[in-house]
């Protein structure tokens, strides 16, 4: 019996087998263009090697069960094994590991983040070897991204649509997000988008409950937007939540929601990824862009050692087709890494982002001119932050100031009036030259001596902040390269 | 009535230094530059009239400059915007737009209503300027 005999005897012997011995682990595998590529952080358990434990991961993230079948000899199989290509000690983090795993796109039907994520993170995430496991990133082949239709509209036809340039777009959710009547709901609405805000949104808990029916709130909201548009001369929007029990239902609400002539209607995570694509087929098919709210999200992507990256479901919005998505403010209350961040916003506007590990980016992403996800800034974020935002998020970004606008001492529509002044003083005096980091609070001074709702907002926050460590921060920091 | 529109719509009229300063700003990354204008302020009245091409290739505000005050000085009752645009591929459209005239009295808009079924309403939003033809609508024309 010659020696690859003998090999191939013991790969297909009967019982259990090792997953590196059963072909999911190869050093020399050298990924293909078309290839789906997966970064895990795996935490095997004591005792794991953590080589086995890659390849257990590739194994149960593609064909392989727990033992031997014979039933793999029917097929091409080491054309279908994902196979872990690469493993590195996570820097500063002992017993972690990045396992790098190429998938062949033959594995995926085209056009399904369902199918694709019933994959990668199907099953594997429960598997007793490891302690723990995280999806850090995924590389989508532009094979793959091309059979998606992407956002309905994407940054540029939404900025062409609403007829604004140049500056970020204003934002306020309804507060209380619960317990409104939908005539009081309509005067919030109203009253901030007057005062200089291009959006209001529904919150991810406003669907239709006793307090306020949707098709009621629908109406006076629109009322509200109406009214602020003639006031103003400038378009303006609200998001309808049109998130519900079934699609039919969803569609029915959405489907109103055109009528009345929104021009923009929002889901949340939380009614699936399928329903998600759904929506946003309507969407583009409807002409009405589409927001994603990420409820939900922070059960699965904030912790480092469990769960998926928000840099990874980033991606899968992109592929699913919104138009808007929540992905943080890093100077609000809501988790949110200065350097994570970025990648987030870089892999949702960008259209070539190449690998960056100090931001968590840990492979090239070519969206072959998929068009780019506006990025939401939202939660805890105040006028007196503008020049940080700017300098942030640049202009491709919705700045969401809730109680920041309607917490304002004079109004609701004072408080808009303050975020909206800010805002343009602040993006012409960076277009200006001007150093908006060291610069931006006389920046707001000045401005706020024409216009006493500002001056009035940030004596009310000028000084709040959120400043807690991060939980999702980058394990990579970038070192100075010695110079030759 | 004070339309809100453009970039800076919420501050006070900018100064033509200031002008010249966002339009440097356009310049230094390559986007042309242009002028237009109109007496129809709709909110989706998306094509203003062009106050000739875009100036493509300048280094120096100088000449938009020049180009904003004729604009102005033909047209004293009118809106006019600077526009600057990107052609860069994912771009390939507007980067920019600001107003830099508007008319000394605007009496802005109406909100019709038409009632429908089951308490919908169809909005549309109509200038009272635009009650009167074209090129007499602002001012003493």
């Amino acid at each position: 019996m010659t020696i690859s005999e003998e090999e191939t005897k013991q790969r297909w012997d009967p019982g259990v087998q090792s997953y590196a011995g059963m072909g999911y682990y190869n050093a020399d595998y050298v990924p293909k263009d078309t290839d789906v590529l997966a970064v895990f952080r795996v935490t095997p358990q004591d005792g794991v090697d953590p080589i086995e434990a890659a390849a257990a991961v590739a194994g149960e993230s593609s064909t392989a069960t727990w033992t031997v079948v014979w039933t793999d000899r029917l097929t091409a199989n080491s054309h279908y094994q994902a196979k872990a290509y690469r493993v590195d000690e996570v820097p500063g983090r002992p017993g972690e590991y990045f396992a790098y795993i190429a998938y062949d796109i033959d594995l995926f039907e085209e056009g399904s983040v369902a199918n694709l994520t019933s994959s990668i993170i199907g099953n594997v995430f429960g598997f007793k070897p490891l302690k723990a496991l995280r999806l850090e990133d995924m590389r989508i082949p532009v094979a793959y991204v091309k059979t998606f239709q992407g956002p309905a509209h994407g940054i540029v036809m939404e900025r062409e649509f609403l007829n604004k340039y140049g500056r970020p777009l204003l934002g306020a959710t309804i507060k209380p997000k619960l317990g409104l009547s939908a005539r009081n709901y309509g005067r919030v609405v109203y009253e901030a988008c007057r005062g200089g805000l291009d959006f209001t949104k529904d919150d991810e808990n406003i669907n239709s409950q006793p307090f306020m029916r949707w098709r009621d709130r629908f109406l006076f909201a629109m009322e509200g937007v109406n009214r602020a548009m003639a006031e103003t001369g400038e378009i303006k929007g609200h998001y309808l939540n049109v998130t519900a029990g079934t699609m039919e239902e969803m569609y029915r609400r959405a489907e109103f929601a055109k009528e009345l002539g929104s021009v923009i209607v929002m889901i949340d995570l939380t009614i699936g990824y399928t329903a998600i694509q759904s929506m946003a087929h309507w969407a583009r098919e409807n002409g009405v862009l589409l927001h994603l709210h990420r409820a939900g999200h922070s059960t699965y992507t904030r912790q480092k050692t469990h769960g998926v990256s928000f840099r990874v479901i980033a991606k899968w919005c992109r592929l699913m087709g919104v138009d808007h998505v929540h992905a943080g403010t890093v100077v609000g209350k809501l988790e949110g890494d200065p350097a994570t961040t970025r990648g987030f916003y870089d892999t949702l506007r960008e259209g070539k982002i190449p690998a960056n590990l100090a931001n968590g980016i840990f492979f090239d992403q070519d969206w072959a001119s998929m068009p780019g996800v506006m990025p939401v800034a939202s939660g805890g974020i105040h006028a007196g932050q503008m020049h940080q935002l700017l300098d942030l998020f640049s202009d491709d970004v919705i700045l969401q100031f809730g109680g920041g606008t309607i917490g304002h001492p004079y109004g609701i529509a004072a408080g808009a009036e303050a975020n909206r002044v800010a805002l343009e003083a602040m993006v012409k005096a960076r277009n200006e030259g001007r150093d908006l980091l060291r610069e931006g609070p006389d920046v707001l001074r000045i401005a706020a001596k024409s216009c006493q709702p500002l001056e009035a907002a940030l004596a009310t926050w000028g000084e709040v902040t959120f400043d807690y460590t991060s939980t999702d921060a980058p394990d990579f920091v970038p070192t100075a390269s010695p110079s030759a | 009535m004070k339309l809100r529109y453009g970039t800076f719509s919420y501050l006070p009229d900018l100064t033509d230094e200031e002008i010249a300063a966002q339009v440097k700003f356009a310049l230094d990354r390559g986007w042309p530059v242009s002028v237009e204008y109109t007496d129809d302020p709709h909110p989706r009245n998306v094509y203003w009239e062009m106050w000739g091409l875009p100036m493509f290739d300048l280094t120096e505000p100088d000449g938009v400059i020049a180009q904003i005050n004729e604009c102005r000085t033909t047209f004293p009752d009118h809106y006019v915007r600077v526009l600057a645009y990107d052609a860069s591929l994912g771009r390939q459209s507007t980067a920019m737009s600001f107003l830099v005239q508007r008319p000394a009295q605007e009496p802005g808009f109406l909100l019709e209503r038409v009632e429908g079924p089951d308490r919908t309403q169809r909005y549309s939003v109509r200038s009272y300027a635009t009650e009167r033809p074209a090129g007499a609508r602002y001012g003493g024309e």
